[in-house]
């Protein structure tokens, strides 16, 4: 009991790890959508070549 | 015994810095030597085919340029002209460059495989190979040849262009791959004429370095003279029309006459610094000008099949 509740006086826990700094924060959410609209934009172009070779057959499926 | 462990600092690079390591200037030559390929290629390819085998063709370029970045990050660090780069900047770290440039280098290869054909993917695969291994890390360093030979990586768009609508190789691309490799040497050697001390004090053997100015200066000559005629060749050969043959005449002569100069210069470095700026013009009016033959072309076929019908 006596620990638990030592425990409980001392609070939230002082943060350990690396802390980012106001610039590589924004560094990084910046390459983060990069990252995403790459992405994107590569699943658009699988999704328009698909359509392009494949035509109206995309619905066609062997039953 | 103790350990010590380097700590990786969180990165700071910008988009910006992974764009810069693309190497965006050299990519948009590439495009359009490949967008030249492709459309004087013979056959038909439905327009998105075409822009995805641009995309893939670009992003490898941006690939190999990466690598070369991550490989040349030493001798970057030493040149004035380079030193600026994202690497030895300290903005990205090698390790970062490298992944970068092979994740770039897979997808892309891949990607033109699967949605285009794999003869052009092989070639992209080869490009990118050979300016990363046998021109980065072997050629560049060791020989005065490094430029020469090296120059086949950017000379190939043209041929991948060609392959991504036929899925084969012709002569005609053969041709447009000659000129832009006989046309390398001369562009770089007359830069780096006026850029000597920059490639010697990061130990790349260039021409100058090695030979001499005089010999630039000749050499920088010989192969203008190879290029110019092969700059008509197109033209002479059937596959592109007068106007072609008209612009390709005319820019040789001038890439010549600059080439003499180059060689009777004995102070200063204005007829080389003249030439680089030149070559590069030269380069691009004829590639745009065989674009721009194909395209009269077919507005002219177009326009005659309309009346006709």
């Amino acid at each position: 009991m006596t620990i638990v509740s030592d425990a409980m006086d001392d609070g939230p826990p002082p943060e350990t790890g690396i802390r980012l700094t106001e610039q590589q924060l924004r560094a990084r959410r910046s390459r983060s959508i990069a990252i995403a609209l790459a992405l994107g934009a590569f699943v658009v172009v699988i999704f328009v070549v698909t359509l392009v070779k494949l035509g109206a057959n995309v619905l066609t499926r062997p039953m | 015994m103790s350990v010590t462990l380097a700590r990786i600092e969180p990165s700071i690079a910008s988009v910006g810095d992974y764009v810069a390591l693309l190497k965006p200037r050299v990519m948009s030559l590439v495009v359009f030597t490949a967008l030249v390929g492709l459309l004087i290629a013979p056959g038909h390819v439905h327009p998105v085919i075409a822009l995805t085998a641009l995309l893939c063709i670009a992003v490898g370029a941006g690939a190999a340029g990466a690598l070369n970045m991550w490989y040349d990050a030493d001798i970057d660090a030493r040149m004035t002209r380079t030193a600026g780069r994202p690497i030895p900047q300290g903005r990205v770290t090698p390790g970062e460059a490298a992944g970068f440039g092979l994740t770039l280098a897979v997808f892309a290869v891949g990607t033109l495989g699967l949605l285009v054909n794999w003869v052009a993917a092989s070639l992209l695969a080869f490009t990118i190979l050979f300016y990363v291994v046998i021109y980065t890390m072997w050629l560049k360093r060791s020989t005065s040849l490094n430029i020469v030979i090296g120059g086949a990586a950017g000379a190939l768009p043209p041929i991948i262009g060609w392959a991504a609508v036929t899925g084969g190789v012709a002569v005609e691309p053969i041709v447009l791959f000659l000129i832009i490799f006989f046309w390398t040497p001369p562009h770089f050697w007359a830069l780096s004429l006026y850029r000597t001390e920059d490639y010697a004090r990061a130990g790349i053997p260039m021409l100058p370095v090695v030979a001499g100015d005089q010999e630039t200066r000749r050499q920088i000559l010989i192969y203008t003279l190879i290029l110019a005629p092969l700059g008509v060749a197109p033209w002479l050969m059937g596959y592109a029309g007068p106007l072609y043959g008209i612009a390709a005449v005319a820019t040789g002569a001038a890439m010549i006459a600059l080439a003499l100069r180059v060689r009777s210069e004995r102070q200063g470095h204005a007829a080389s610094k003249q030439m680089f700026g030149f070559s590069i013009l030269y380069l691009f009016l004829l590639f745009a000008m065989l674009l721009a033959d194909r395209l009269w072309g077919e507005l002219a076929a177009q326009a005659v099949s309309h009346f006709a019908a």
